[in-house]
């Protein structure tokens, strides 16, 4: 409990403190501007705007999450914190866990707060938005276990922040389909079915991301 | 230190990508014995210690060690945005002590509690590196270059704390082309061992 206390108050200090991570506002700001520019890119018809707006708070979301991909672990990695905690017994798998519970909150709740003006600029109803943060609430942790195994399988690649953008994009695609199908639907389903492989994907990434990181010690 | 310290070392090879940097290596040290790794660069001090201290699978051999390790390489594994006593407070927390105010003072570094560590110099940061590695807390120390960056006074602290922690059964490995002083040193040349 110690040492898990300890690392979150750490992480939690990068992501919010403007670290190295550049910050938990950056990605706020960038889905607000996402929705801010698609009713210019698009057209102010407002029968348009609402029905593709929750799809575009998805879409704004997922680009939102990669934004500090190539922060999350690369550096503690090269500065050697991980062979640190190591030594110290601390394993990986928790330092893999506790990023990701720290991205999550760095972005996921942040997000759901800025959805509610995004879906105001969007022109979107409130049952739409209900569905909108009822699915961001289950799909998020899902995105930040991907970013942090992603994050942690491109470590010490030379092209790494690149590849992996491109990398979770497609491992998102699932995420994506059930939390913005939920739209189409309205509800229930498509929620449930977003928060278990969100589940799934939270279980996978400590192993995942521990045994990535021990494998890029080697090279 | 409950029980004793011991490290030992049997018929080690390290490769690194396509070369094997060197094989046939064996050692033992019990408590309060150092050893010196000497030879040029690229002949696989960094990758020993880092064997020794589990990070890198050796490519034969096996490494068997009694008690807890401390490493100190040419890394600072601290934040570099916060500033230094914020840094070494997430350390001290997962370590529970160690950082003693004795060490941080001999070493300099009490007064610049409030700097952000990238702020701080080539020497500072080696010092910093030195406390972070807190090797008072286990029985085996390895030192990857101990003594880059460090002025007399610092490299002076850093091998009467050796000699001192020695004394009290501690293990130390030291791998350096410097000369290193401690008391009963023995040295191994990577050379002799390359492949």
């Amino acid at each position: 409990m110690r040492v898990l206390g300890a690392l979150l108050l750490r992480d939690l200090g990068q992501a919010f403190g403007g670290g190295r991570r550049g910050g938990a506002v950056l990605p706020v700001l960038f889905f607000l501007a996402v929705a801010m520019l698609f009713p210019f890119a698009v057209g102010p018809d407002p029968v348009l705007l609402a029905r593709a707006g929750g799809g575009v708070v998805w879409v704004a979301a997922l680009l939102a999450a990669i934004l500090p991909l190539d922060r999350l672990l690369a550096p503690d990695f090269e500065a050697g914190v991980f062979d640190q905690l190591h030594l110290r017994g601390v394993a990986e798998e928790l330092a893999v866990t506790v990023r990701v519970l720290a991205h999550w909150l760095s972005f996921g709740p942040p997000l759901m707060l800025a959805a509610i003006p995004a879906a105001a600029l969007l022109g979107l109803d409130t049952a739409t938005l209900r569905t909108v943060e009822l699915g961001l609430l289950a799909g998020t942790p899902g995105l930040a276990a991907i970013g942090v195994t992603i994050a942690a399988v491109t470590l010490g690649l030379r092209a790494g922040a690149a590849l992996g953008g491109l990398l979770l994009l497609p491992l998102a695609v699932p995420v994506l389909v059930f939390g913005a199908g939920a739209l189409a639907t309205g509800g229930g389903a498509g929620i449930a079915f977003t928060a278990a492989i969100s589940l799934l994907l939270v279980a996978i990434a400590p192993f995942a991301g521990g045994a990535a990181i021990r494998a890029a010690r080697e090279s | 230190m409950e029980h004793a310290a011991r490290l030992i070392a049997t018929d080690l090879a390290c490769r690194r990508g396509d070369r094997l940097l060197f094989r046939g290596l064996t050692f033992e040290l019990r408590e309060g014995e150092a050893l010196q790794v000497t030879g040029p660069n690229g002949t696989g001090k960094s990758s020993l210690l880092r064997i020794i201290a589990g990070l890198l699978r050796p490519a034969s051999g096996r490494v068997e060690n009694q008690g807890s390790v401390a490493l100190l390489d040419e890394r600072l594994p601290v934040d570099e945005n916060v500033t230094l006593d914020r840094a070494l407070a997430f350390w001290s927390r997962i370590d529970r002590g160690g950082y003693g105010p004795a060490q941080r003072t001999a070493l300099g570094l009490d007064k610049l509690g409030d700097v952000p560590v990238r702020f701080l110099s080539t020497g500072q940061r080696k010092r910093v590196a030195f406390l972070q590695s807190n090797p008072w807390i286990t029985p085996i120390w390895l030192l990857d270059e101990p003594l880059n960056g460090l002025d007399a006074d610092a490299a002076k602290f850093v091998q009467e704390e050796v000699a001192a922690s020695m004394a009290h059964g501690t293990i130390a490995v030291i791998a350096s082309h410097q000369p290193f002083e401690v008391p009963g040193l023995q040295r191994l040349d990577l050379r002799d061992f390359a492949a």
